[in-house]
């Protein structure tokens, strides 16, 4: 199932935040969305996910969502969203039990998905016993348990450490190159951008409207961290958004 | 809370010296029993005071004086006389009043339009002291216990109400928000985020609506009730027999200090995954 944002324009009251944003989503390819703060990255995600409507254009689905698919567009949070009072087990529980799915074949998936992202010893845990990135686990595991068509992330590593961030990308990377998923990211860092990214949109500030796609063709599991081929596009991304981040961070906020 | 630390040390020998702690304070620590304790010495200062003659006889009864009474009261049987119909005119009255505010107070949370219509009718009858409306019950509800019952349950409904609807707004938005994007439907995001998620504002409204509820049960039975702690008081009151007075007055503060304890139970069982 492939996306296409078809001219896509917002303004909350007399503040335009998006403009004209047009914009195909591939299956299968992760795409990145940057772009300087307040431009309306995350709210042009939120539109591609059903949570907002557009002023004007519109999210077209092209194609159906694959079989076993519960929830066409998933998102996975830069806050988790866990339910506290819930364990791991229970909060991937949480987004099946809506669905008339047999005991045992939920029972099967919510261990699963659980063995994948390595939570399989935490099952009973309660969230405020986990760490953040632990955390952002149990997130990417509730949200694969839907079988999701596209995943929608929203800055999902940025509420954690550089460290932990990194172990993180890994597991992202190796959870695409053992089943190739679809994903909008969006994110402020560049460097999450260039490992995970297949193509990258480059947003302007407010209103946000698209400066650039750069692709980049290096297969995800050959990225490394100081790859100068990377760094490379890093660094052009970077001269992209400089100035217009410059201009974004002296902007008075009237919103 | 704001224990002081050490002064720093006299510098050594080479004019090095720690840095001076500065940190720390400021935090609630829990101490056992010494809320029993400062109790306990009150009541031995007053026992002391009246046994000496400090305290005259007259301002204060002697709490030995005090738990001889509640003996008879015991022995005699008229403990459980009074103290049962008590217990159920606060049980059955808490009972409709916290279950109806709870289901009220949700759907302010919940509906704009209830929101619009009933806020403002719950801010107005919230000040009104209910006591004043028992004649107007005795009417509606009857002389017996039907008025007591509508007392005490108007009275805990009113704050039940706004500590629910404050609770429910104060649900963590983005945990509905992640409720929709995973197409759950209407009734499980209440169910399973919205209910679980104002819990805690729930309960510690309930410690507020509770003990408004056993200071309506006391002024109800003080108007008209042959048996109750409030008729015991309000007889002992009117005889000046301050042992019995105070008798009644134990009672009640005992029944404040367990329905407190019955909540904190609650809220250990049912909120351990509160950070």
């Amino acid at each position: 199932m492939d996306l296409h944002l078809d001219r896509i324009s917002h303004r909350y009251g007399a503040v335009e935040v998006l403009s004209d944003i047009s914009l195909t989503i591939p299956q299968g390819r992760i795409v990145c969305i940057v772009g300087p703060s307040g431009c309306g990255k995350s709210t042009l995600l939120r539109m591609i996910g059903g949570l907002e409507r557009p002023d004007a254009g519109a999210v077209l689905q092209q194609g159906d969502a694959p079989d076993g698919c519960l929830n066409p567009l998933t998102f996975v949070f830069q806050d988790f969203a866990l339910l506290p009072w819930r364990s791991v087990a229970g909060n991937v529980e949480l987004v099946l039990e809506d669905h008339t799915l047999p005991r045992d074949r939920r029972d099967r998936i919510v261990a699963d998905v659980l063995a994948r992202t390595k939570l399989s010893d935490f099952r009973d845990a309660l969230p405020k016993q986990l760490s953040g990135g632990m955390k952002q686990r149990v997130a990417i595991a509730r949200a694969l348990a839907v079988n999701p068509a596209v995943m929608l992330m929203d800055e999902p590593l940025s509420a954690l450490d550089a460290q932990t961030r990194e172990l993180l990308m890994d597991d992202l990377i190796a959870l695409w190159t053992r089943a190739p998923f679809t994903a909008v990211y969006v994110t402020h860092n560049l460097a999450e951008a260039v490992r995970l990214g297949h193509r990258i949109v480059v947003l302007s500030r407010r209103p946000g409207r698209i400066r650039e796609v750069v692709s980049i063709d290096t297969p995800l599991a050959d990225r490394r961290a100081g790859d100068p081929a990377l760094e490379a596009h890093q660094a052009r991304l970077w001269q992209l958004m400089r100035d217009e981040a410059e201009a974004a961070d002296k902007e008075l906020s009237d919103v | 809370m704001s224990d002081m630390p050490m002064a720093s040390r006299s510098p050594t020998s080479d004019g090095s010296r720690p840095v001076p702690f500065r940190g720390g304070g400021f935090k609630p620590v829990r101490v056992r029993y010494l809320g029993a304790v400062v109790i306990v010495v009150l009541i031995a200062l007053i026992e002391w005071g009246t046994r000496t003659g400090v305290i005259s006889n007259l301002t204060l009864p002697r709490p030995s004086d005090v738990l001889g009474t509640f003996r008879d009261l015991w022995v005699s049987g008229l403990l459980w006389e009074h103290l049962l119909p008590s217990l159920s005119r606060l049980a059955v009255g808490s009972a409709l009043g916290v279950s109806a505010g709870i289901a009220v107070g949700v759907m302010i949370g919940l509906f704009s339009l209830a929101r619009a219509g009933l806020v403002p009718l719950v801010a107005a009858i919230f000040p009104i002291p209910k006591i004043a409306l028992l004649p107007l019950f005795v009417i509606w509800f009857g002389i017996d216990e039907g008025s007591k019952y509508a007392l005490i349950a108007f009275g805990t409904f009113t704050p039940t109400v706004v500590s629910t609807y404050g609770a429910v707004d104060n649900v963590d938005r983005t945990l509905i928000r992640m409720g929709q994007s995973f197409g759950l439907g209407w009734w499980s995001i209440v169910r399973k985020i919205v209910l679980p998620g104002a819990l805690p504002g729930i309960l510690s409204g309930l410690r507020i609506s509770l003990s408004i509820g056993i200071i309506l049960l006391v002024a109800a039975e003080m108007l008209g009730a042959r048996y109750g702690i409030g008729a015991y008081i309000l007889e002992a009151g009117s005889l000046y027999d301050l042992e019995r007075l105070f008798a009644g007055v134990v009672i009640l503060s005992a029944l404040g200090v367990l329905t407190s304890a019955a909540i904190g139970w609650a809220e250990r069982r049912l909120l351990s995954w509160r950070v």
